[in-house]
């Protein structure tokens, strides 16, 4: 092999090394949403309501337990699952149970949910329930929105405030 | 060899026309990612400088390198966005060799199963590092990854909530990702330590040309082609459409394609086939064989023994300051490497039967010696002796009464006296074959002989030694005809 052969054969190799990264690194572009559509996030992290209700602990009760645990009333630190339904435009288009977390489901239901929709207007109804102990839904919000190409709308519960949120 | 190691050595070979004398890029991968590596250490010092490090100011601090101080400042940013992606490709190049050549097995087991969370380090460091520009495929890619996480189910809570806020990311959550892309790297770099631990001088730079080479390619397409930020991130809208960069972030699309979960099981499988692959049970290989009353302890074997397999402890004769060198059998490649680097493997010692201080027991020198006087006795005198190795140009092929061929178990074997022991015994002349330059199939055994017959490493080959007299090439698998040319020319010098 002479020298100009080398110098040709090294460039060429160089020069499609080179010419992969440059591409690839950006080429083809990647549609992750369609243009003309939009996406609602329903996402929220909310402790449902103490599943039982404390009960005052009799004398005779309290006589049993060690001197330490002898508090007056007991209370259950279970949750109950958090359930939500979503409606777009009349439609159910997500319904999910989340359980409590922690060990002795004691913590927050946790839901994250992508949903894809045309753009344009929507009537978004929301039911939420936080009580095993209730009927029906705690919480219901309808509400008219307009989303333009590749807006976000997320769909959260404000615990503070206790309501559904959409923004 | 599988056919398909063959086929991978025999392409190897080809492109060694272009790439000479050891400066092969398949041969130097491991070589090529550790300067990758630093080029993106280097590059990242600038860029963490001048980086922002709050939500609201990543992207203006990183654009606006970009459009204000194109040199160097945005040149380092391309670059080291390029040198990225090299690593990558180059890594997985690496790690398709070993496997293609088998390398994963026996001695090399612990190399290759500390490279494994390389990969993983690698595939992280890469990804976060787009989360920081804040641009929106950093936003993208943070969501999805946030979003891939929230599949496992180890945390309680979603880590993709973080970025529902619709004003902006808050800056604690911030600093988590621009720790992934400071702290992965710094365990890929301890890692590699690690995977390294197992070998005698590492090739962690590449040969200066290859090094210019790599450098020149990656420089000129960060000055021609310089990377720019995208629109800043803006949590109210999806980026609908990115430039992906499809070398490093090729896993948010496959999730959105299958579901997060089918990509987890993908990682956990390719991840349990490497860890499995090395696990597989072969047969020993056997372990150089230390002769006590012949080792001196002169640690010519520690230093060329490529696998750090063997040390140095108290002689077994008591003696004061005498030392022995020791194997360790489940480093030992059983190359044979540390024979050849023996002083008492010489063929000139008038023992009846050679032993040597450390000696292979498949092919020991003293049968070498035998094999070789014999075939020089007689009607022998005059044959061009060739010594080869079993993992490069196939010497039965050679189909020549007037050549002796030794198919030795590496070329770093051959002890150097041998060359002028055969010229002494009769020999017309002696080509001694490496199987590639600077690509050894254990490691550095064609450099070490290269070394030893030009007289610049112990043990020499003698300088009166006929030089004219004496070949060395390289030929891998399928080069034969190299091995026949250097015969014909030796022939040549002999008759004029
Ligand atoms: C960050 C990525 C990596 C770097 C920078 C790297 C670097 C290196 C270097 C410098 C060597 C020594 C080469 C020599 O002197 O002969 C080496 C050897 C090796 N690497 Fe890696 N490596 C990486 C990842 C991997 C991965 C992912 C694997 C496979 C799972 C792997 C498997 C091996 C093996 C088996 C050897 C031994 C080769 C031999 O014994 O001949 N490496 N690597
Ligand atoms: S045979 Fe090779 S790996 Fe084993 S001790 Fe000798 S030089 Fe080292
Ligand atoms: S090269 Fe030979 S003599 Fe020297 S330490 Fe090794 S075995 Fe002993």
């Amino acid at each position: 092999m002479n020298k100009i052969s080398i110098w040709i054969g090294q460039g060429l190799l160089y020069a499609a090394f080179a010419a992969v990264i440059g591409i690839f690194s950006q080429w083809p572009s990647y549609q992750h949403l369609a243009p003309e559509r939009a996406l609602v996030k329903l996402s929220f992290s909310h402790q449902g309501e103490l599943l039982g209700e404390c009960v005052e602990q009799s004398l005779e009760e309290l006589a049993k337990l060690p001197p330490n645990m002898r508090a007056p009333k007991r209370c259950p630190r279970e949750r109950s699952p958090v359930s939500v339904e979503i409606d777009i435009d009349g439609v159910l288009a997500h319904q999910q149970v989340a359980q409590p977390s922690g060990l002795s489901s004691d913590g927050a239901s946790a839901v994250y949910q992508r949903l894809e929709v045309a753009a344009g207007a929507h009537r978004i109804g929301v039911r939420l329930k936080d009580n095993a102990r209730s009927e029906g839904f705690d919480y219901t919000l309808e509400q008219d929105v307009t989303l333009a190409p590749a807006e976000i709308l997320v769909i959260d519960f404000d615990s503070a405030h206790k309501r559904i949120t959409l923004q | 060899m599988s056919a398909l190691s063959q086929a991978w050595s025999r392409a190897e070979r080809r492109l060694d026309r272009w790439f000479p004398a050891g400066t092969n890029p398949l041969v130097n991968l491991g070589a090529i990612a550790c300067l990758l590596f630093a080029i993106l250490l280097l590059s990242g010092i600038y860029l963490f400088v001048v980086f922002d490090t709050s939500v609201s100011g990543a992207w203006n601090s990183i654009d606006t390198l970009s459009r204000q101080q194109p040199v160097p400042g945005g040149w380092l940013r391309s670059l080291h966005r390029y040198a990225a992606d090299a690593f990558a490709l180059v890594t997985l190049l690496h790690l398709v060799r070993e496997w293609v050549l088998g390398r994963y097995t026996r001695f090399r087991r612990v190399t290759w199963l500390t490279g494994v969370p390389l990969l993983l380090f690698m595939y992280v460091s890469g990804i976060g590092g787009f989360w920081l520009n804040w641009d929106r495929l950093g936003q993208y890619s943070a969501i999805a990854s946030a979003e891939l996480f929230d599949a496992l189910p180890l945390l309680t809570g979603s880590m993709a909530r973080n970025f529902l806020g619709v004003d902006s990311v808050s800056d604690r959550f911030f600093s988590l990702l621009i720790f992934v892309h400071l702290g992965v790297p710094l365990l890929l770099l301890f890692g590699l330590w690690f995977h390294l631990q197992r070998i005698t001088r590492p090739a962690v730079w590449p040969t200066r040309a290859l090094s210019v080479g790599m450098l020149a390619m990656l420089g000129l397409l960060a000055a021609l082609w310089p990377v720019m930020s995208q629109a800043p991130a803006d949590l109210a809208t999806v980026p609908s459409a990115v430039p992906l960069d499809w070398i490093l972030l090729h896993l948010h699309p496959l999730a959105e394609l299958l579901s997060p979960a089918i990509v987890w099981a993908l990682i956990g499988g390719v991840l349990l086939l490497l860890l499995a692959l090395p696990l597989r049970r072969e047969q020993a290989l056997p372990v150089a064989v230390v002769d006590a009353d012949n080792c001196n302890g002169c640690r010519r074997c520690v230093a060329d023994c490529p696998y750090a397999a063997i040390t140095l402890e108290a002689h077994p004769n008591g003696k004061p300051g005498r030392q022995i060198a020791v194997v360790a059998a489940e480093r030992c490649a059983s190359c044979g490497i540390c024979a050849g680097s023996c002083p008492s493997a010489t063929p000139f010692r008038s023992a009846r039967e050679l032993v040597t201080g450390i000696d292979m027991p498949q092919q020991p020198i003293g049968a070498l010696r035998e094999q070789l006087e014999l075939a020089l006795a007689g009607a022998g005198q005059g044959r061009v002796v060739v010594f080869g190795c079993d993992h490069g140009a196939d010497l039965r092929q050679i189909d020549d009464q007037r050549v002796a061929q030794f198919s030795l178990l590496c070329i770093g074997l051959l002890p150097p006296s041998f060359v002028e022991y055969a010229l002494r015994n009769g020999a017309s002349g002696v080509v001694v074959v490496g199987c590639a330059q600077g690509g050894c199939a254990f490691r550095l055994g064609e450099r070490w002989t290269a070394e030893r017959l030009a007289g610049t490493r112990e043990p020499q080959l003698r300088a009166s030694v006929p030089r004219e007299r004496l070949r060395m090439i390289f030929a891998g698998p399928g080069q034969e005809w190299r091995v026949a040319v250097a015969v014909e020319e030796l022939r040549g010098v002999r008759a004029t």
